[in-house]
């Protein structure tokens, strides 16, 4: 095998092994923003994909799938954002209830589907860019869903630095007080942005049945949920950097597989470790100089419930 | 009279719940993950789930950590179960804590090497499947590249590398396996990721010592072939499944039922074999031609018999150096401790 078809292998395996946990953590990357933390990923992804495996099993509507994924992770948000928001509860406590709940309710009605299949998301080579080399057939050789995410990359970072909307979420996260002297509302934005940041999950939870393994066993998404929880702070909060955070994971696997087949003599579990290791070592490197520079990147009020009124 | 009654009623007081849990044991399971698993926990759900079709009251407890174990055990013991498998490796010396309390309950602890006068151990030999199902790996392959993905890198799951590459090379010499450790039970993600790195290197048969099938459906995919492990899974991937090596508990359990309902059970650590039927292979996929069937099934009936076995050397270790010596019959001990690659087997123990 000559190194360029090799890079290319890696690559394709890193972008299909990252695209859920891009999904997750463009959606952590929102609600976070805004100011609530959101542990429950793994929960709702479990929910989410289980979802989208009963519909698709139904109906044979991928779309219809993807949509009733969506619903059921935002109603699973929103019961979050309630805690959260109008009860003002803990909001650690809350997510990792939802992880919990949502790994034992799919469990309780996956049962049923274990031995059923469901047809996987064809790739659709985008003509004229699959041909770069190295890249083109890695990037845009690949499914739907995983075009989705660019565009959802793209489309969040402009909301978030580049529109009104995206300054009022993150000044929501930064000054709930000065938002709401402004006469914004505070819940409201929350709400959306928990909801929505929600469904984000729910996508990535959809990638299990629609991408990766068609069919349903218990515990399906082996703890990824909990992977794009440190992806959100590995990226800062930004939805750029959440790309490349969840390319690096997924390559670090791919690379873990491949390096084994080459026979190269490193132990597979320092590479497993490698992805860890480095945000431990980013957060350590950038929070360091952002401190020595007065800056932070982690929204102010993040875990803050808002109480109006209040004079802190 | 009325202290004729007294004294009847608390013999019959005493002697009738005896007498209920003689005639009728009733049987708990704990399990270390979910019935849902479809592998490992699934296959002794199954067994189970042949119990209660016999009409034994049985109960499971699923998902219990090793570290609460005891509590469940305590708690099931105390509610009356007479008969209490403990599934997990790591349940083993929870067990014989809560056996020592409970000496009138039975306790049957799986894949582990401690008893008690009311607790037994019990484990299947996989490995004789295993070999079995590398045969069919070993005639079927077109690019003498065989894939396994591997889970943890423990005696059991080296012996059952071992064991499906002596058959691979029983029928084709010149055929290797490569191996790649995923290093988990369970991640269906990164083993369809695994199935994928294998067949871009050129295997075109993947099998697997993890649980899920996702290698049974990548492979389908790929349009090339698969082999299933613990459970059959053609479900998955009918056109893709070979075989699998499958386990059969429920054969197993009936039999410590049976024994505890007739008083014969006694401790004792059961090997199974082949023979018994608690572990086998699962039916044949359309596409392994009757001649291979045949050859299979043949040497299938000489293990069982006891006239071939897996591991009676020689045997080459991965390096063609020695590694059981001509004639040589390793014990039940040297296959339980087993720590290196046969020859043929390409790759490295992490």
């Amino acid at each position: 095998m000559t190194t360029p078809e090799l890079l290319t292998i890696i690559l394709t395996t890193a972008v299909t092994m990252g695209t859920p946990l891009l999904f997750a953590t463009l959606g952590g990357v929102l609600s976070e923003r805004a100011g609530v933390i959101h542990l429950g990923m793994e929960g709702i992804m479990l929910v989410s994909a289980l979802v989208t495996f009963v519909v698709d099993l139904q109906t044979g509507s991928k779309v219809l799938a993807l949509i009733g994924a969506m619903m059921a992770a935002g109603a699973l948000s929103g019961l979050h954002g309630f805690v959260c928001i109008s009860l003002r509860g803990n909001q650690i406590a809350s997510g990792l209830a939802l992880a919990l709940f949502g790994t034992g309710l799919s469990g309780l009605f996956g049962d049923a589907l274990i031995g059923s299949t469901v047809t996987s998301l064809n790739r659709i080579p985008i003509p004229g860019l699959e041909l770069i080399p190295i890249f083109g057939s890695a990037f845009f050789n690949q499914d739907w869903l995983v075009y989705l995410s660019y565009f959802l990359v793209a489309g969040l970072w402009f909301m978030l630095f580049h529109t009104n909307w995206g300054l009022q979420i993150r000044s929501v996260g930064e000054a709930p007080i000065v938002c709401d002297a402004l006469g914004l509302s505070v819940a409201k934005i929350r709400y959306l942005c928990v909801i929505f940041g929600g469904m984000l999950i729910g996508l990535g939870g959809a990638y299990f049945p629609l991408v990766l393994t068609s069919f349903w066993v218990d515990d399906l998404t082996a703890g990824r949920g909990w992977i794009a929880v440190a992806l959100v702070i590995f990226a800062f909060w930004h939805p750029g950097k959440a790309l490349w955070g969840a390319y690096l994971f997924g390559a670090a696997i791919a690379f873990q597989l491949q390096a084994q087949v080459m026979g190269l003599k490193i132990p597979s579990y320092i590479l497993e470790m490698f992805p860890y290791l480095l945000t431990i070592v980013v957060l350590t490197v950038v929070t360091v100089r952002n401190r020595r520079a007065g800056q932070t990147f982690m929204p102010a009020a993040l875990g803050l419930p808002f109480y109006r009124g209040d004079k802190h | 009279m009325i202290k004729h009654l007294l004294t009847i009623s608390v013999a019959l007081m005493l002697w009738l719940p005896n007498f209920a849990s003689a005639a009728d044991p009733k049987v708990a399971f704990i399990y270390v993950g979910p019935v849902g698993d479809g592998g490992w926990t699934y296959a002794h759900d199954l067994g189970r789930q042949h119990l209660e079709k016999m009409g034994v009251e049985t109960t499971y407890v699923e998902s219990v950590p090793e570290t609460d174990s005891e509590r469940v055990l305590r708690n099931l013991a105390r509610r009356g179960y007479d008969i209490i498998f403990t599934t997990s490796f790591g349940y083993m010396d929870p067990t014989l804590n809560v056996a020592k309390q409970f000496p009138e309950t039975i306790f049957m602890h799986a894949s582990g090497f401690r008893t008690h006068d009311n607790m037994g151990n019990y484990f299947a030999r996989m490995y004789q499947a295993r070999y079995l199902v590398g045969m069919v790996a070993g005639m079927m392959t077109k690019t003498d590249n065989i894939g396994i993905i591997g889970s943890h890198p423990i005696p059991e799951i080296i012996r059952h590398i071992n064991a499906f590459t002596l058959g691979v090379r029983s029928v084709n010499p010149k055929a290797t396996t490569q191996v790649i450790w995923v290093n988990s039970w369970f991640d269906p993600a990164k083993e369809g990721a695994a199935a994928n790195s294998l067949m871009d290197n050129g295997a075109d048969i993947v099998t697997i010592t993890t649980d899920s099938a996702a290698a049974t459906q990548t492979a389908a995919k790929r349009g090339l072939y698969a082999i299933g492990n613990d459970s059959d899974m053609s479900l998955y991937g009918p056109e893709a499944h070979l075989t699998a090596n499958i386990f059969n508990w429920g054969i197993y359990y009936e039999h410590v039922y049976n024994q505890v309902k007739n008083g014969t059970w006694k401790s004792s650590s059961d090997w199974w074999g082949i023979e018994t039927g608690a572990v086998d292979i699962s039916p044949f996929g359309k596409m392994v031609p009757k001649n291979i069937q045949d050859l299979v099934m043949a040497k299938k009936d000489e293990i069982a018999s006891g006239e071939f076995l897996v591991f009676k050397g020689p045997v080459k270790g991965q390096d063609g150096s020695t590694a059981i010596a001509a004639g040589v019959v390793p014990s039940d001990q040297d296959l339980l401790s087993m720590m290196y690659y046969v020859e043929g087997v390409v790759g490295d123990i992490p």
